[in-house]
């Protein structure tokens, strides 16, 4: 799960990380109140969405005057912002941070992920502040240093001072960057982190040592134990669709083509949109109905497959396991009769109970084309959406 | 001979009273997998399908000769559940479990170094050696006794293999569900070194998928020490960049973990890689008539 920039910081606030004073804002008279409280000499006006390159987008201004905050506030609110991570059709600013301005010295990249390799959590630094961290790893990959954490002592202040000069921080300012990295380390397992980014961290002219930015994912398999972190869940931010979707259980992902697909299983999802693909065709979606799946969640399925307007035909492929074909083959003749279902569905139904699933659908009476392999499922409803 | 288990295997089965837990205890004492016992904390003494229930797993072992045990404890508890496993000494934990959060598996894995414990899984179908021992949530009835080894990331795609090879009469010494998690126990590396070392298994089928670098890693593997042949199959070619599909380690970040660089690696290393899931089977079947292994393959 991914939170805005100022929830973030105050997640890190509330950890003792030092970050810039600021405060959210909806309208354009907040963000002038907000300004007012922080009485700083020069105001950021940052919009709030879930992507990076914001200031490249211009949803970052420097005001140096509550107008200037107000004009900002007003441009940048309601706007749609196309970043590099938007994709083309952008993202509208609902929020802003109005955080107060600081005097950068200069400017470092902290992240902290999880290593696979290793299975352990790895923290990254860099002297290549502001850039992208994949960028500098293609580019100038010797600039950026690892500690692999074991997390039976957490990061120690060895290995985080040990990055600190491996990066060059001040060393007036070392202490204060070892107590930074220290404090995010914290704020990583206590509240269940999947990445914690900060690009940049930047020392200031008075020595300070601040996050200017913030990225925090959280694990969503640890969001049971992290309820204040899932009650900042901005559901703006998501595919209504895959809202909709998490609400069944159903694990939907929203993709471009026109042939709605309903698989159970992960690996076999991804493999049914491959095998569309291979026939030239485009999956409308990525959806695993898991393992227990009902009638009831087969018509869910089909209906949020159907609330996106472009499909135009819907390839359902089950490998009945422990799940049985006939219990699916019900589901699905359930569904499309419920919902009045009028564009082309082929089936495919394998494993348990297969010869009655088959029958099932077949004694429908319903337009339903079924399939004996994927790849033939796959065939017909590239050829049946043409 | 096979891998990890076989018909001696005797096993207890953690979390055994919940409902998803006692169906699939049904299913394996139904293929004939010993099943000496069960836990869960607080019913032990009871009974469960003629199943004795303890309140620890080591008090299972003691009580059973237990030697691997089934994990189905929720989500929130499965990491303890899997250290309890470790601490009683079992030889194989198999967590069947899905949802377990990932720093939890970090700290697991921490405790179990050095430790005698085999961890498959979390989030896995489990492992199989048929006619002989079924751990897990798989269909039985797919499966075929022979000689091809299986491991996955991915349950049904696992069974899409399994079903390809047996309906082609090709059969399986072990199948291996790695599990779709970034912190797992037992790797492709972990699986596809067993496989080389056991004299049951003529070849390897090797199912990846988007996200980490582990095929990549095992296909270097393969090529340094493989004696057998192995293909594969990767899942995701067409999946978004940034985005989890369905498992928590299937995402593509940073332009790491695509399923081209993987196939690219496993090419290079010698790895035929199936075009598509339909013909993982065939893929197979080819590479064993090219190493004359089809006969032996072939079960008559």
């Amino acid at each position: 799960m991914n939170i805005h920039e100022y929830q973030g910081k105050e997640i890190m606030r509330d950890f003792g990380v030092s970050v810039p004073t600021g405060y959210v804002a909806y309208t354009v008279d907040e963000a002038v109140e907000a300004a007012k409280k922080l009485g700083s000499d020069v105001t950021v006006v940052k919009a709030q969405i879930h992507a990076g390159g914001r200031g490249k987008a211009g949803g970052v201004k420097i005001a140096k005057n509550l107008n200037e905050v107000r004009t900002y506030a007003d441009e940048i609110l309601g706007k749609t912002l196309v970043t590099h991570q938007t994709g083309p059709e952008g993202k509208e600013v609902k929020r802003l941070l109005i955080e107060e301005g600081c005097d950068i010295k200069s400017e470092y990249y902290v992240g902290l992920v999880l290593d696979r390799a290793t299975s352990r959590v790895t923290m990254m630094a860099s002297e290549e502040g502001g850039t992208e961290i994949e960028e500098v790893a293609a580019e100038t990959p010797e600039k950026i240093f690892k500690e692999v954490i074991d997390p039976v002592t957490g990061l120690t202040p060895f290995q985080a001072r040990r990055l600190a000069f491996n990066i060059n921080i001040p060393k007036e300012s070392v202490g204060k960057a070892v107590k930074f990295m220290l404090g995010l380390y914290d704020v990583f397992v206590k509240k269940d982190c999947s990445i914690a980014e900060i690009n940049p961290l930047v020392t200031t002219g008075d020595g300070d040592v601040l996050a200017l930015d913030s990225k925090l994912n959280f694990d969503d398999n640890a969001l049971f134990r992290q309820k204040d972190v899932a009650d900042l869940r901005d559901f703006d931010e998501e595919d209504p669709k895959e809202v909709e979707a998490s609400k069944y259980d159903l694990s939907y992902i929203a993709l471009d083509g026109n042939i709605g697909c309903m698989v159970n299983g992960a690996g076999l999802a991804m493999a049914t949109m491959d095998t569309i693909k291979h026939y030239s065709g485009d999956p409308a979606n990525f959806l695993d109905v898991g393992g227990g799946a009902t009638a009831e969640k087969v018509t869910e399925a089909f209906k949020i497959i159907l609330s996106d307007d472009n499909v135009k035909g819907i390839f359902v492929n089950i490998f009945g396991g422990i799940m049985k074909c006939d219990v699916i083959a019900e589901g699905v003749v359930e569904a499309t009769q419920q919902i009045g279902l009028t564009l082309p569905l082929v089936v495919r139904l394998e494993g348990t109970n297969v010869d009655a699933g088959k029958k099932i659908l077949e004694e429908s009476g319903l337009n339903i084309t079924s399939a004996d392999s994927m790849a033939e499922g796959a065939q017909k409803i590239v050829e049946l959406v043409k | 001979m096979s891998v990890y288990i076989n018909k001696d295997t005797k096993v207890i089965v953690q979390g055994i009273t919940g409902s998803t837990a006692l169906f699939h205890t049904k299913q394996m004492v139904e293929y004939g997998t010993q099943i000496v016992g069960g836990v869960t904390p607080g019913k032990g003494g009871t009974e469960v399908e003629g199943i004795p229930v303890f309140n620890t797993v080591s008090e299972a072992v003691e009580k059973t000769g237990a030697n691997a045990s089934v994990i189905y404890v929720p989500a929130p508890f499965a990491a303890d559940a899997i250290m309890e496993a470790t601490d009683a000494e079992m030889d194989l934990a198999i967590c069947i479990t899905e949802h377990i959060p990932v720093l939890d598996m970090v700290k697991v894995k921490r405790y179990m170094e050095g430790k005698k414990t085999r961890l498959v899984g979390p989030n896995c179908p489990g492992v199989i050696t048929p006619d002989e021992c079924k751990i897990g949530i798989m269909p039985g009835y797919i499966h075929k006794k022979g000689h091809v080894g299986v491991v996955s990331r991915s349950g049904t795609l696992t069974y899409e293999a399994v079903h390809q090879l047996s309906e082609a009469g090709v059969g399986q010494s072990t199948a291996v569900g790695i599990g779709g998690d970034p912190v797992n126990g037992t790797d492709f590396i972990d699986v596809l070194k067993a496989f080389n070392e056991d004299d049951d298994t003529e070849a390897v089928i090797m199912i990846g998928e988007i996200g980490g670098t582990a095929e990549e890693e095992a296909a270097e593997w393969v090529k340094a020490n493989m004696n057998k042949p192995v293909v594969g199959f990767i899942g995701g070619r067409t999946a978004p960049p940034g985005k989890r599909m369905g498992h928590a380690g299937a995402i593509i970040s940073g332009g790491k973990g695509t399923a081209d660089e993987k196939i690219r690696v496993m090419n290079e290393c010698g790895i035929q890689v199936a075009e598509t899931p339909s013909v993982m089977g065939d893929t197979l079947i080819n590479v064993l008539k090219e190493e004359n292994l089809y006969e032996k393959c072939k079960t008559h």
